[in-house]
This record gives C-alpha cells, structure tokens and sequence, in this order.
C-alpha cells in the first residue's frame, strides 16, 4: 500500500511526519546496516535489542499494545500510517517472540500477577521471548509434541526437548507448549507455560543453519520445575492459547510480508540494474531475466493489494480469516522466487561465502562488488519460509478444507 | 532407457562410490578441514589412476572418453565430494589436449596424472557474466614477453593450483571475438595478486588481479587472438561435467528424499502416505531420469562436429539445470526444518547443486544458445 493513496488529513499528514521525523533522527547507519544484513526473520541481535530500547523511550516500544499496558493509544488509521512508515524506514526486525506473540497472550489468558511481572520487562526491551513449540517428532503435525510437564506439588517438572528455537541463546525466557495428559484427542492434554531460560536442567545446544548462520537451536529440558504460577491459562488447555497466538502471528505477519516483498522486488531490480548481461548492456535489458523479474513484480503488485483489504479488513475488528492464509502461501513463494532470483542476477559471485563480511561490524571485505554480498544468504535462508509455521502442503490442506468440504 | 556401461566403466563407477562411501562421507567432513579433505581426495583419485582417464597414453593417461569423465563427475556429484577435478582434469587437461604443443602437454600432463599439478581457468570477469568473449583483461607484447592487466572473478581451484590458464584479449574491442588469446601463468608469477576463499559450497576460488604479469610469449597457447574456439570447446565439455556432478548430487539427494518420507511421521502415518508428497517423488524421479538422459548424449557429442558438441551441451545444461534446481528444493522442503541446516548433508547438496546452475551459464544464457545453435 502505498501512504499517498490514504488520502491523509492535516492532522495524519502531521502525525506521519513526526513519525517520519524518528525514524530519520534515530535509525543510524549501524541500525540500518543492521536491517539489511537480515537473512532471514531477525535482525543480529545486538541492534534489535538496543532498536526496541530506543522506541521504548520514544513511547514507542509496542504501540499496538493497549494504553493500559504502555500501547500508543494509535487509532486505526494512525497505526496503519506507523506500519507503512515503519516499512519505509526499514529499522532492524527485533526478535519478537514477546512484543509480537507471547504478549498478546498474556494479556488475554494471563493473571494479573503475570500481567504486571511479565509485560512491562517486554515492552522496555529487557525480557527476550523464545518460542517453544516444535520437537523433533512434532513439526508441522505439531499436536503430536511430546514433552511431558508432570505436576509435582506446586511445579510441574518438565523433561524433553524442543527445536528449532530461533535466537534461544539470546532469550532469558521461553514460552512453551508442554504435554500434561495424553487424551483421545492429541489436541487435548497440552499446557502452556512461561519458563526462565535459566531454571536448572535447561541446555542449549546451537544449530548452524543453511546459510551458515545460528539461527536455531536445540533445548533439552531434564527435571525442569517450574511454578504453576507460570502456567498460562488452564491445564490440557493450552492449545486454545496457542490458537489465540496463532492468530497475532498470521496478522502481523501480514502487513509484514507485504511490505518486505515490495522490498524484496525493489531490491532485485537495483541488483540487475548494476550487473551486466555479458554483452555489453545491463542485466534488465536481457529479456529473459526481466521477463521473470517482471512477473514476480506483478505477484508482488496482487500480494500487497490482496494485504491492504486484510489489513484495512482486520483495523476494523475482524480475525483475519482463510484469505490470510491463501495469501500468505503466495507470498512466500512469491518471495523465495525473488531470492533466487537475485542470486541468479550476481552469476559467478553467488558462489564465495561471504559469512565473515555480513556482520554489522564486518570481519572481512566483501569479494567482489558491494551488492553481491547479500542475495546467496538470503536465497538460503528463505528456504525457511516455507517451512517455518507450516508447510505449504499443510495449509493447502487447510485452505482445501475451506473450500471444498 | 539406461545406457549400456561397458564393464570398465561400471568398475570404475563402483569403485569410485565405494571410495567415496567408505573414505569421504558426509561424517568424514566433521574431521578436518575442507581443504585437507580435497587434497585426500585428491590423492586416492590420483593413485586409482583416474586423474589420467581422458589423456593419450603417451603421456601415461588411459585414452579414455567422454563417458569416462561422466561417471567420475557423477560419483563425486553423489558423494558430494568436493575435488578440483573440474578445475585441473577437465578444464585445464582440456586446454592442454586440445590446445597445447607436444613439449607443453609432455611437461604438464604427467604432473596432473600424478597428483602433482593442479591447474585453474581463468576466464571469468566481473563484467562477462557468462560470454567468454568479454574478455577485458589484457596482454601486451613488449619484445619476447607479454603483460598481463586487469582482474578474474571466481577461479575455482585457483588457490592450489600451480598453473593457471588465462584468457587476455591480445587485440580488439572487448566481446569481439577476435582477438582473445590463451596463456598459461604460474600461480606464482610476480604481480599476481590471489584473494583466496572458500565458497558457500566447500569448494575453493579466488579472485584474481594481475599487475604487469610478465609472461614469455611461448606460454601463449594457440594462436593469437584466436583462442576463443578452443575455449568454447573446453567450457563445452566442463558443461557437460558439470551437468553429471548435478545428476549425481540430485541421485544422491532423490535416495535420501524417499529413505526420509518412508520413515519421518506426521499426522499419524509416514509422509510417503501423503499423495501430494508422492507425486511430488515421482516429479522429482521423471526429473533426474531427465537429466541423466540429455547429460549422457551430450557426452557423446563432445567428440563430434562442434556445433554439434555445443548444441547439446546448452541443451543439457538448459535442462539439468531446471531439472536439479526442482530436485534441490524439493529436497530441502521435503525434509523440512532438518534440510535447513548444517548438520545434514541435504543442505550441502542443495547448495552445490544451486551454485552448479551459474557455472558455466545459467538455463537462459544456455537457451539461447541452444536457440541459435538449432537455426
């Protein structure tokens, strides 16, 4: 969506400016640096921590929340322009497990001694979130989780393991889906707890991902106790908080995607402008590569259109139904085309790794021309989209489901 | 259809599977570093004697044919085996049968054959995406030398090797193809600059600028500024080899596909059990028999007449590279989170086989080529 089609009134032109205005004052060149570095959902660490930091003091820190809670008081109108200005801006992605995800159940399923304990360590950018949701035996089938909570006088004591928790070495918390009942319904039986990352019997063990990041990582859990006070909703009930969260992650993440896809798309295009076809004139006057590029563009064009009736759809009050999960197939394919795309723009030089050149404070130049440096570990790591919260084959089921049964 | 392997070849293609099985798995990698691991590599071939398959006896090579190149190239693609057998064997043994005078190929072959030379091809630019007529890098003669200047991009096999084989234009306006010529230059020479590196799939290259490289004019290899046939023909025959490390990485990684959807569960029942993944098996089979198909007859062009030869080594190249990158990422899909990462050889595969696709020319630039070869 572009801003220039709100039709802003004086007052949302003013309030756009001054938003406008932050972002110029205080994303600096190591934040965004930082940002473009991203292969992948999250930013290095460091810069996303100290970037949340600096919206909480701005008032900033989580202005979806409600007031009550340190939320912007945003109206709908306000907090789409906040969306689209942030697109533009392009702060490093924090990790968002507790702004995004656990908060929202928190203030929903949680007492109100959770409530005071947890949100305001979330919102000031002091209590970094994990997710604990799948295990090795339970990936997209993730009803079938097997870790057990067993309730022992005031704890329950946890023992198994979870997987592919991105940025756990960096979370001083996880919120997790625990085994307490096996039932007829696979569904039934799970309980939701908050748990300290550094309660005894936790270890980590990190996983190198495809692009040679560490990303994800591995969670053992032996005799872990931990309070029922840090159970969230009630026991065998914790599938309805994931449900819950399940809906906040499909909705921001709409707006999201849409906007990084045009990024994406952008991106691209400069990439080809710089390269040469070979034979003497750019890569964009080669008519096949810009004939790929050119229907990627047009997806990109429907995606964000399609997102904007959501998003505009869902600041009026309903979930975010089916269609959201159709366009969120489309969008991730949408931009695994892209990436490799770019990748097959920058020829010979997708080849050398270039790990040590991608950080925020880089440990080696890059070999060959700037913009090479980017494509190869994005192409890699966006693998993940379409496998991270669900294959598509799994929503294809689900979408099938809506349509024809 | 199979191709009918003579009894040689299918020895040579068991007893390079059960090398690379037995002394270079996946597991082998977590032992030492990529680079000792290659030079093993390298030595076992060298003592099995398959450095030497495409050489004339001679030279003590074995005569051997296209075919021969094939196999080997396929076992290293499923073992994923990272060698620079591409590199010195194909590319630069290429150079040298097709190009190189009787004294040269007397000096140079039996060091290949041996184990003792490795040689790199230098003709990539920054700015010749995938023409090797761009050639922007030049050679002036001054008395009995030429001079090297200007830069090669992404020389796989560079950093060890000793000799390197150069394209510098000697005349004319760059992408004409007049006037590009061959040298061979020691790694070594003074004014050349190597920044060496590993790439995102194990394999080792460089960049390479080269100052005033003084060069005698007897390390010009053919005729001058006519050398672009014969480079055309030996990239011909690398993209064929190239294409049959491809099938073999997608063999390698069809296995593993249909071994994990046999056992991983999901909703009750193995993944094979899902008829969307089933097609999705079957997809991926038609495809690799695909492959292996147009790579097999391309290599049996090679020897042919040369628009001919390149005609099909574009086609194979335009389809194994669809083929394999269909294969690849249905790979990684299909295995889901555990394909992602570093530990399983699936992500190892999937980025040789993806970085394979540039090499050489991608599908489009093969397309084409195959489009005009066909008028």
């Amino acid at each position: 969506m572009d801003i220039e089609t709100l039709n802003l009134a004086a007052d949302e032109i003013e309030f756009r400016d001054k938003v406008r205005a932050f972002y110029q004052e205080n994303l600096t060149p190591e934040l965004r640096r930082a940002a473009q570095l991203t292969t992948w959902t999250f930013a290095e660490f460091e810069y996303g921590r100290q970037w949340q930091k600096i919206l909480y003091a701005h008032g900033w820190g989580a202005p979806h929340w409600p007031v009550e809670y340190g939320g912007a008081g945003f109206t709908p109108r306000q907090r789409l322009i906040w969306e689209l200005e942030t697109a533009r801006a392009h702060p490093p992605e924090i990790m968002r497990m507790g702004r995004d995800y656990a908060a929202p159940c928190i203030m929903h399923f949680g007492t109100d001694e959770q409530k005071r304990f947890f949100l305001p360590k979330i919102i000031a950018g002091d209590d970094w979130w994990a997710q604990g949701y799948s295990e090795p035996g339970a990936g997209s089938d993730l009803g079938a989780l097997r870790l057990s909570a067993v309730p022992d006088g005031d704890d329950y004591v946890l023992n198994g393991s979870k997987i592919w928790t991105t940025f756990a070495q960096y979370a001083n918390r996880i919120f997790m889906l625990t085994r307490t009942a096996t039932m007829e319904k696979k569904q039934l039986g799970i309980t939701f707890l908050l748990v300290d990352m550094d309660s005894p019997g936790i270890e980590v063990r990190p996983i190198i991902n495809i692009a040679g990041e560490h990303e994800f990582n591995e969670i053992f859990f032996t005799d872990v106790r931990v309070p029922k006070a840090r159970r969230l909703g009630e026991e065998h009930q914790g599938w309805a908080v994931a449900r819950y969260l399940l809906l906040f992650e499909h909705g921001a993440g709409l707006a999201r995607s849409a906007a990084e896809l045009k990024r994406r798309a952008a991106w691209v295009r400069e990439i080809a402008s710089i390269e040469s076809d070979g034979f003497g004139a750019s890569l964009l006057d080669d008519p096949d590569f810009s004939r790929k590029l050119g229907l990627l563009e047009i997806g990109v064009e429907a995606a964000d259109f399609a997102a904007d009736q959501l998003i505009l759809a869902a600041t009026s009050g309903s979930a975010p139904g089916y269609e959201a999960e159709l366009l969120n197939v489309r969008s991730r394919e949408l931009d695994q085309s892209l990436t490799e795309l770019a990748m097959e723009a920058i020829g010979y030089y997708a080849a050398p790794d270039q790990r040590d050149a991608r950080y925020v404070d880089p440990k080696a130049n890059v070999i060959g021309p700037a913009h090479v440096l980017m494509p190869t570990p994005i192409f890699l790591a966006q693998r993940g989209a379409t496998i991270a919260g669900g294959t598509p084959d799994i929503h294809r089921n689900n979408l099938a489901r809506h349509l024809l049964d | 259809m199979r191709y009918a392997w003579t009894e040689e070849q299918s020895l040579l293609r068991a007893t390079l599977e059960r090398l690379f099985a037995e002394r270079f798995n996946f597991a082998d990698r977590t032992r030492t570093t990529a680079q000792a691991l290659s030079t093993e590599a390298w030595r076992s071939l060298a003592e099995l004697g398959v450095l030497g398959l495409p050489f004339a006896s001679e030279y003590g090579g074995s005569e051997g044919e296209a075919i021969d190149v094939v196999i080997v190239m396929e076992a290293l693609g499923w073992g994923l085996v990272a060698t620079p057998y591409l590199s010195t064997v194909v590319l630069g043994g290429g150079l040298l049968r097709h190009g190189a005078d009787q004294d040269l190929k007397a000096r140079t072959i039996p060091q290949i054959i041996s184990g003792a030379a490795q040689i790199a091809f230098a003709f990539a630019e920054q700015e010749s995406r995938f023409n090797p007529a761009n050639v922007a890098l030049s050679a002036s003669q001054e008395g009995g030398h030429f001079k090297l200047n200007g830069r090669k991009a992404v020389v796989y096999g560079a950093p060890e090797a000793q000799h390197l084989f150069v394209s510098a234009r000697t005349d004319g306006a760059r992408m004409e193809r007049e006037g590009v010529s061959l040298f061979i230059v020691p790694a070594d020479a003074p004014g050349l600059e190597m920044r060496a590196y590993l790439t995102a799939d194990r394999h080792s290259a460089a960049d390479i600028a080269f100052h005033d490289v003084a060069v005698p004019s007897e390390a010009m290899i053919g005729p001058q500024g006519r050398a672009l046939g014969l480079i055309e023909r030996v990239l011909d025959e690398a993209v064929v080899a190239a294409c049959a490390e491809a099938v073999g990485a997608i063999g390698a990684l069809n296995a593993r596909c249909v071994q994990h959807c046999r056992t991983r569960e999901a909703f009750g029942q193995p993944l094979a059990k899902f008829q969307a993944l089933r097609h999705r098996l079957v997809d991926m089979r038609v495809a690799y028999e695909q492959a292996s198909a147009i790579t097999l007859k391309a290599a049996q062009s090679l020897d042919g007449p040369s628009k001919q030869r390149s005609r099909m080594a574009s086609a194979c190249k335009t389809q194994v590279c669809q083929d394999s990158a269909f294969i690849a990422k249905a790979a990684v899909q299909l295995h889901g989170a555990i394909g992602m990462t570093d530990e399983l050889d699936v992500g190892h595969y999937f980025r040789r086989v993806m970085l394979l696709q540039h090499l050489f020319g991608g599908a489009d630039f093969h397309l084409r080529r195959f489009l005009d070869l066909s008028r």
